[in-house]
Order: structure tokens, then sequence, then C-alpha cells
């Protein structure tokens, strides 16, 4: 398979937030503004190309019955050396994302992809299969950071150019959440 | 190369040694990080400490650590950390989303110089912003207020502007300066 395909299909095609709808918690919570978007899109794609290669390493030597619970603990492991390395070198991300990290274990799109791509495929397949649905996710996340900072906070990554009285509070709160990302899938599913 | 069959013993050993395996790599990521994290946390309350007293040098001369009962008997925990322009008291109540530790800097005559938040889990863009909305110079300032009678936001009758939609950040937030304050009278009292 080209690799270039792999991860064009991983930002157009299958773009795990606005085609393959996995991972819908940490989208919805985590981009209040862009550059948390970018931040957890970031550590998602990292989790994701680590998982995927090590569960394609060892796909042969894992029993179908046990796989779940063999790439769960893959996935834990990446997640928590994730977590403590962002602690002890990234204080800042920490401070912003620090709730979120741990949850990264859970995010579907991970266990979603171990089991649809990289048990089945090539290593390194697998890893170029992490990059590109992990550059979806973080495309995703920070188009709609981007999005609900402008119209909530009237800024983009921090830099405010709205004065705060024409600020929509909403878009930073849930319902903008849903909001934004709906209307997000209807405009991508169109232009697609 | 074949896939192994899930038989009993190779789903027990392939379990086990991946256990096994992930729980050797954490245990040496966690030996290699927790240095700088711990690290990390002392630059961080030095730091707090310092912002909060408005110096760029000082020394803690003493660290208090009080346990006084709140009005619900239940024991709350106070570090006060003594310097040459007053005490940095260490507070915690509960927030909107969870435990807000916050760090208040006294002078000696209980004014307020300055405030940071040690830790806090509140909504990102809402209660997040109370670590710069009580600072000098915005819209909600506490810096050379005495919280002799408590501070209260102004929905309660108070002088302090709340926080936009986030009136329970805020009442938490000005409920650990007001007790930052007393406890700090409190040991100054037993001095």
């Amino acid at each position: 398979m080209n690799y270039l395909n792999i991860i064009k299909n991983g930002i157009v095609k299958d773009n795990p937030t606005f085609v393959l709808m996995l991972g819908m918690c940490p989208t919805l919570a985590t981009t209040t503004s862009a550059g948390n978007g970018l931040a957890m899109g970031l550590a998602t794609m990292a989790v994701l190309m680590c998982t995927n290669f090590v569960i394609s390493c060892m796909k042969n030597l894992t029993p179908d019955k046990v796989r779940i619970p063999v790439f769960i603990v893959v996935i834990a492991t990446f997640v928590t050396l994730l977590q403590m390395a962002i602690k002890a070198y990234l204080p800042q991300v920490d401070k912003e994302l620090g709730l979120f990290i741990p949850l990264i274990v859970v995010n579907c799109i991970i266990l979603g992809r171990a089991e649809a791509f990289a048990a089945k495929n090539s290593p390194v397949a697998s890893l170029i299969d992490g990059v590109g649905i992990g550059l979806g996710f973080t495309l995703a996340l920070t188009l709609l950071g981007i999005v609900r900072e402008i119209l909530g906070a009237g800024a983009v990554f921090g830099y405010a150019f709205i004065p705060e009285d024409y600020n929509i509070l909403l878009f930073v709160l849930a319902p903008g959440a849903f909001i934004t990302l709906g209307y997000l899938i209807a405009i991508v599913n169109k232009l697609k | 190369m074949k896939k192994l069959d899930s038989s009993l013993l190779n789903m027990v050993l392939v379990l086990t040694c991946v256990a096994v395996v992930m729980g050797v790599i954490l245990a040496f990521m966690n030996n290699l990080t927790s240095t700088p994290i711990a690290q990390q946390k002392e630059k961080a309350l030095a730091d707090g400490i310092k912002m909060v007293m408005q110096a760029d040098d000082m020394t803690v001369s003493r660290i208090d650590t009080l346990r006084l009962l709140d009005n619900k008997n239940k024991e709350q925990v106070f570090v006060v950390y003594n310097n040459e322009k007053g005490a940095a008291v260490e507070s915690t109540t509960n927030g909107f989303g969870g435990k807000l530790r916050v760090l208040v800097g006294f002078d000696t005559e209980g004014t307020i110089l300055g405030y940071t938040l040690l830790e806090h889990s509140e909504t990102p863009g809402l209660g997040a912003k109370a670590d710069k909305w009580f600072q000098e110079g915005e819209k909600g300032c506490i810096i050379g207020m005495t919280p002799s009678t408590p501070l209260t936001v102004s929905k309660d009758g108070g002088q302090v502007d709340a926080i936009t939609a986030s009136t329970i950040t805020s009442r938490a937030f000005l409920l650990a300066v007001n007790n930052a304050y007393n406890a700090y009278i409190n040991q100054k009292k037993e001095d």
C-alpha cells in the first residue's frame, strides 16, 4: 500500500472526527481554545503512532481471544509514559491538559485503529497510519478549537482581536462544542 | 509466522509477559521522571511564593502547618510560609471542578500582596480565568484589599466582581482567600 495514500486516508477519507466520529469525548472537552486542541491532538498522535507500531509488531504473538486486553495494556502504558514525560518536562501543558491526558487510554480512535489497521498490517504501514489518523485528529481538533476560540473568546491561539463585549460565551461552553462540531461535520462532508 | 492459538496456556503466557514487560518499562520511566517532577513542583511553589509576595528575593524563615476547623467542623489545613515581608499562605477549597489550591501573599498588616493558583480543575476558558481575573489591574482585582471583613462577590453584596459565568469558582476562590487571611491572623496571635 502506498504510504502517502495511508496518510491522505487518515486526514480526509477516514478522518477520525469528521468521518469515523470516534473519540468525541476529548474532541468536545478539550477544544475550548486552538492551543488546547492542538496539544491534545499531538498528544493523541504520539500515543497512536507508538501503539500502532508496537501492536502491529506483536500481532502474531497475540492470541485472538486476549487481543483486547493486550491492546489496552499497551495503550495504557504509552499514555502513562506520555503523562509522566509531560509532567516532568512540559509543566505548562500539564497545567492546561493534565486532566485529559489519562483519558487518551479510553479514546476509541486508538483501540479502533489497533483493531482495524495495526492488527492486519505491517509495523511500518501501521506507524504511517498512526501519523495519518493522528494528523487528521489534530487538524480537526485545532479547527474546532480555532472556531470556538474566535467566537467564544475573540482570539486565536491566545491573541485576542475582538473586544470582549462581542464574545459569545456559549461557544466556550459545552453547547458551543456540539454546535460547532455539527456545522463542521456538515461542511466537511459537503466539501469531500 | 503463524498466529498463536488461543489456547489457555498461550493466553495466560502472553498476557502475563505483556503486563510484566509494560510494568518494567513504566517503573523505569517513573524512576527517570520522578526527580524532575518533584523539582518542577518545588520550583512552582518557590516561584509562587516569590510572586505572591511581590519580591524578587526573599527567604522563607519558617513554615507552619495549621489545622483549623471550619464552621462545619471539618478540618482544614493551611501552610504558612513566613518571610520578612509577611507570609504566603496556602489554602484549599472546593471549586467548581474539584480542589482549588490557592497561595495568597499577605504583608504584616494582612493586606493582600498577590496570589496564585497552585492547583485547580476549573473549566478552561471560564473558571480557569481565576489565575488572571483577580490580579492587579484586572476586573476583579483583590490586590491591596484586607479581608478583615470577608471578601464576597458583588452578587452576594460584596465588593469583588465575579468572573463572568463562573460565580461558583469566584466564591470558592474568595473563600480560600478569606480562610487564608484568618489562618494567618490566627497564627500571628499565637506568636
